[in-house]
């Protein structure tokens, strides 16, 4: 949190948010992003001087509507072309190692 | 009869004057672009893909429009350079990724396939940071592009290979993004024209808040439809300041000193010069990385190893992601997937995205407020010329202030324009940028015109690098 002393984030969190975010960190990549997160985690705490509590947040920059398009079709299937980059395909599908034991 | 195209001195619009007056080919033209990037990228590794086969199939097809008076307008016939981060049907788009190293996309991002209606030939894919993640280039799976005007420095990032396409006359134009900087401070860095149209103006196929806009010789009236000679009504300098008190990283002497210049130059044109106070300035780079970061880490999910890009083996499908991604990204891009992850993980979400949302809208509000009074405002693009090639890479932090000046300018979703406004005591360009209110493209145009009408700045080439050409 923005208000917690001096530690921001641990080589455990590391290691968790690494698995939500589905990289794998090689012990030593693991040691630099604790060390690199926990500097910029540090400067970002300075949004913590601001107080914002009768604020509104920002999702989006622009007050624009967003227009409709009629529903059409405007690609054609080409399966071919689409699995084209895949890195493993079987016919019509994209193969990927198994799930279900 | 034909003329020697001459890719140091003309604009797109001398060049499409020569090419509708048929003294020189599309086919010419872009044979020169083509030949250039030959002689010059090995060096400058401006590009990371050419398409001299396409563009020059392109360049026949516009040969022949060119020759039955049906031109397209104002781009047909014109070599540019397309960013790889933006999708070109059947040609090579790797986002300057390792994970995308062979992907070939099956259809054209929106704006490829409206330079191609235009007529423009796509002469190939510039070289970037990874995703568009980084202020120098040097994030770039393929190796660093270089700045033409010292080959020891970065030409600054993201959009780094299109901003010295243009600068080394390997293209005439080109496309990049910017997100927090990313067409601006790489064409302050090579002392060319750099343009960021308000957030929602220019149409995209890419990823949320990511930027489209163009690199460019002094030619920007030309695509931007602004008349020259206008007067302007009035420009407010507001490099900013915090009660009297210079809250940014300070500013080298000797940009200061030229942008102060230019506002002189302005002012001296007719505008009506004054300070002004943006004060959450200082809270940009912070709000900036919460919120970049956070949607990076949402949007770079899909790079999982099953439907495109590369595929690493594993014992499980979840090993097989985690190897895949961990092979694929490099560390920048790991990093900011990492603390966007982490900020927007439970428990941590009010604290870092939702309170740098608040604070985007003070910086909001600081524009509208400054707005109110003034037509534009003009500040510095960084804090520096362009640094040296890994200085910066061992502390991110360090790397992330280089976009100080411009990074708000993407918060309030404003149109911004860096044009070149002198040289350091190395020689190296400084460039302005000059910011307008949403939609505001017009004011903003017309008083970079107005200042080019009066200086010499944007005229300026770097040295030839490389064989001949």
């Amino acid at each position: 949190m923005l208000d917690s002393p001096v530690v921001k984030i641990t080589r455990d969190e590391i290691r968790h948010v690494a698995l939500l975010a589905r990289l794998a960190l090689d012990p030593a990549e693991e040691e630099a992003m604790t060390a690199t997160l926990d500097a910029i985690l540090t400067y970002m705490e300075k949004l913590a001087e601001l107080d914002t509590s009768a604020v509104e947040p920002t999702a989006h920059i622009l007050d624009l509507p967003t227009p409709w398009r009629d529903d059409v079709v405007t690609n054609a299937p080409d399966a071919d072309r689409l699995l084209a980059n895949a890195p493993a395909r079987d016919g019509d599908f994209f193969r990927v190692p198994k799930i279900i034991e | 009869m034909s003329v020697e195209a001459d890719l140091d001195a003309w604009t797109i619009a001398e060049a499409g004057r020569r090419l509708r007056a048929r003294e020189l080919s599309a086919t010419e033209l872009t044979r020169a672009a083509l030949e250039r990037i030959g002689a010059r990228n090995a060096a400058l590794n401006a590009f990371i893909t050419v398409a001299s086969d396409d563009a020059l199939r392109a360049a026949a097809a516009a040969d022949a429009r060119l020759a039955a008076g049906t031109a397209a307008g104002p781009l047909d016939g014109i070599p540019v350079a397309v960013k790889d981060v933006i999708a070109t049907a059947c040609v090579r788009t790797t986002a300057a990724s390792r994970i995308l190293a062979d992907f070939v996309p099956p259809y054209d991002a929106t704006v490829t396939a409206r330079l191609k209606a235009a007529g423009a030939i796509i002469v190939g894919k510039t070289n970037c940071d990874e995703f568009a993640m980084g202020s120098s280039n040097e994030n770039s799976a393929y190796g660093s592009a270089r700045n033409p005007w010292d080959l020891t420095r970065v030409p600054g990032g993201s959009s780094g290979g299109s901003a010295v396409a243009v600068a080394a006359g390997m293209a005439l134009g080109s496309l990049g993004t910017d997100t927090g900087g990313s067409i601006r401070l790489p064409a302050s860095y090579c002392g060319v024209v750099g343009m960021k149209p308000t957030y929602g103006a220019a149409a995209k196929y890419l990823r949320r808040r990511q930027q489209l806009g163009v690199h460019l010789e002094a030619d920007h009236r030309l695509v931007g439809g602004a008349g020259a000679g206008t007067p302007i009504h009035g420009a407010h300098d507001a490099a900013p300041t915090r009660g009297g008190r210079r809250v940014c990283h300070s500013v080298a002497v000797s940009y200061a000193r030229a942008v102060r210049a230019a506002v002189d130059t302005l002012g001296g044109l007719g505008a009506r010069a004054g300070s002004a106070s943006l004060p959450h300035t200082e809270y940009a780079v912070a709000t900036y990385y919460v919120i970049a970061t956070a949607e990076a880490s949402s949007n770079l999910a899909r790079y999982d190893g099953v439907r495109y890009g590369s595929r690493l083996a594993g014992d499980s499908l979840l090993d097989m992601y985690c190897r895949t991604r961990a092979a694929g990204f490099g560390p920048e891009v790991k990093r900011r997937i990492m603390l966007g992850t982490y900020a927007l993980s439970a428990g941590y979400y009010d604290a870092y995205y939702l309170k740098a949302q608040k604070v985007r809208t003070l910086i909001r509000r600081d524009f509208a407020r400054v707005f109110e009074q003034a037509d534009v405002i003009v500040t510095p693009t960084a804090p520096t010329t362009a640094f040296r090639l890994g200085e910066k890479l061992a502390d991110p932090l360090q790397m992330y202030l280089s976009d100080i000046f411009t990074i708000s300018v993407n918060l309030a979703g404003l149109p911004g324009i860096v044009v070149p406004c002198g040289v350091d005591d190395a020689g190296l360009p400084i460039g302005l940028q000059i910011v307008g209110p949403p939609f505001g493209e017009e004011v903003v145009l017309r008083t970079a015109r107005a200042y080019e009408a009066a200086t010499e700045w944007h005229t300026r080439r770097p040295p030839r690098v490389g064989a001949a050409s």
